[in-house]
């Protein structure tokens, strides 16, 4: 039965560590294309050149706003050009083209706000950023961090509950002697503390084992992740990055788990 | 010391009243049997005195402690003025007989020292001396209730009750028992005993406190059985 809780708990935790780690990578990836998803201000027409890069400290001055680069008309025609062929370039002025500011963004879920504000600059006449992309990412990133945290507050909760059990069986062998104890006048906490030393030491040993489990894991499934998306744009967050906080989280996990099953097991010997 | 004032018990899931309107006083140094029929109240007003259960009205103080409204947490020092005995014993099969005893020291902090001098003491006194090493299932019926005494009585207790101690052993072992508890009670522990045997309360002349449906019908110092068994 100890057995058996503690592959319990091993087997809850990977699960909440693996559901962990996709969340980690989901948001490190929504990171990496925060810093790809440009915002463009567009600046008035009215401005000559200097006035436009003047109100590049304006901009910059705009919450959330990482960095500014100022595109002149020429450069964005530039830019412009180099996608198309000869024929359609003919006919096309410079004029057409306006200055702008090319951005990057901090957060992209504050892309709105941000929006606002970079309109409210003066001498800006217009701002396009992409909202399609921006809240389909908050949205899976919402969604992704509250089935995780559902997910972990259940299996928190299950392992409690198993843990209980044990070391109820446990109790319940020696169930006598806890009478005993009690009728010549052993206080609570010598009757809990070899039950919470048990509940410590296997929860611990379940944290430890998973803490390896997960690390495996991660690595195999990494690496086929990664064999089939060669040479594409996808990261993944190294497990040594954040193993300190994975075996942290684990430990406590496990102390919880462990130290409340002790306890809740035993409550009811201690009322009488 | 016992002190019990108009005491009424009402068990949680049952709608009769076990004890309506129990009162007795035990002074220090008393030994006394509570007799009465089957279902009468005596292993009640013995689980009010170790505080197992709490009467549901009244006044019940043991040693200095009231035990109708005493905190959970100052039992287990209520308790080490206690020595308790029950009708099975109540040993550890898996521990022999010096460790059986000494596991009530050990529990309540003793030093080791003491342990070491206390409990050949008091294995002695119950006559068991020689018996350490052995396990209870390798001791006669009489012999594990003396290790359940010695246990009782090894942290020094004012006071030791036992319920129908003498329940599982034959006539001659019951009443080596008694003596036993004689020797106790000469030596100034206060001893109560509930006993369901007439002959034996009789060869004693001690106090006999008779209950039935719950309350006292007689108290007197005469050692008389005064009920007939059905
Ligand atoms: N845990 C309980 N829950 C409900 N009723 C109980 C409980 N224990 C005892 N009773 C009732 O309380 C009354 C007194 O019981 P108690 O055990 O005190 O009798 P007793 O005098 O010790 O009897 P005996 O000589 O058979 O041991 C009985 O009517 C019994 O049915
Ligand atoms: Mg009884």
């Amino acid at each position: 039965m100890s057995f058996a809780s503690v592959a319990i708990i091993v087997a809850c935790l990977v699960i909440m560590g693996s559901v962990s780690m996709i969340a980690l990578n989901i948001d490190a990836l929504i990171k990496d294309m925060e810093t790809q998803n440009e915002v463009v201000a567009f600046v008035d027409e009215e401005l000559d050149d200097a006035e436009a890069m003047a109100i590049e400290a304006a901009i910059l001055q705009v919450p959330n706003v990482a960095d500014a680069e100022f595109v002149n008309r020429q450069e964005a025609m530039d830019n412009f050009m180099s996608n198309y062929d000869e024929q359609l370039r003919e006919g096309i002025d410079v004029e057409v083209f306006r200055h702008r500011y090319v951005l990057h963004l901090n957060d992209i879920t504050k892309m709105a706000e941000t929006k606002q504000g970079l309109e409210n600059v003066p001498g800006v006449a217009k701002v396009n950023a992409h909202f399609d992309y921006a809240k389909a990412f908050i949205s899976i990133r919402n969604i992704v961090s509250v089935i995780s945290l559902i997910l972990i507050l259940v299996l928190v909760l299950v392992s409690i509950f198993i843990m209980t059990n044990t070391i109820k069986l446990a109790t319940y062998g020696r169930r006598e002697e806890i009478a005993i104890m009690k009728m010549v006048g052993a206080g609570n906490a010598f009757i809990r503390l070899p039950f919470i030393v048990e509940g410590l030491v296997l929860g611990l040993l379940g944290g430890g084992i998973a803490f390896l489990a997960l690390w495996g894991l991660y690595e195999l499934v990494t690496q086929k992740v990664l064999e089939v998306f060669t040479g594409s744009f996808l990261n993944v967050v190294p497990y040594t990055s954040v193993h300190v906080y994975v075996l942290g989280c684990f430990m406590a996990i496990s102390v919880i788990v462990g130290v409340f099953g002790a306890v809740n097991a035993i409550r009811n010997y201690l009322k009488v | 010391m016992i002190k019990m004032k108009n005491v009424r018990m009402t068990y949680a899931n049952s709608d009769v009243e076990a004890l309506n309107g129990v009162d007795l006083t035990i002074n220090d140094g008393e030994f006394v049997f509570l007799v009465g029929p089957s279902g009468s109240g005596k292993t009640t007003i013995m689980k009010l005195i170790t505080g197992e259960i709490r009467a549901t009205s009244g006044q019940v103080n043991v040693n200095d402690f009231d035990m109708v409204h005493i905190r959970r947490s100052k039992l287990p020092k209520m308790r080490r003025t206690l020595g308790v005995v029950f009708q099975d014993f109540r040993l550890i099969d898996n521990m022999n007989v010096y460790d059986n005893v000494a596991f009530a020291m050990r529990v309540v902090g003793a030093r080791r020292r003491d342990i070491r001098t206390r409990v050949p003491y008091v294995l002695e006194l119950v006559g068991l001396e020689g018996r350490e090493k052995r396990m209870p299932n390798e001791l006669s019926g009489g012999e594990q209730q003396r290790v359940a005494i010695a246990r009782a009585l090894v942290n020094n207790p004012r006071l030791i009750v036992a319920d129908e101690p003498t329940g599982n052993l034959d006539p001659v072992r019951s009443l080596e028992l008694m003596l036993l508890f004689e020797k106790i009670n000469e030596m100034g522990t206060t001893i109560l005993v509930v006993t369901h045997e007439k002959e034996l309360v009789n060869a004693f002349s001690k106090r006999v406190i008779t209950i039935s449906d719950g309350h006292v019908i007689s108290d007197g110092m005469d050692g008389y059985y005064s009920y007939e068994i059905e």
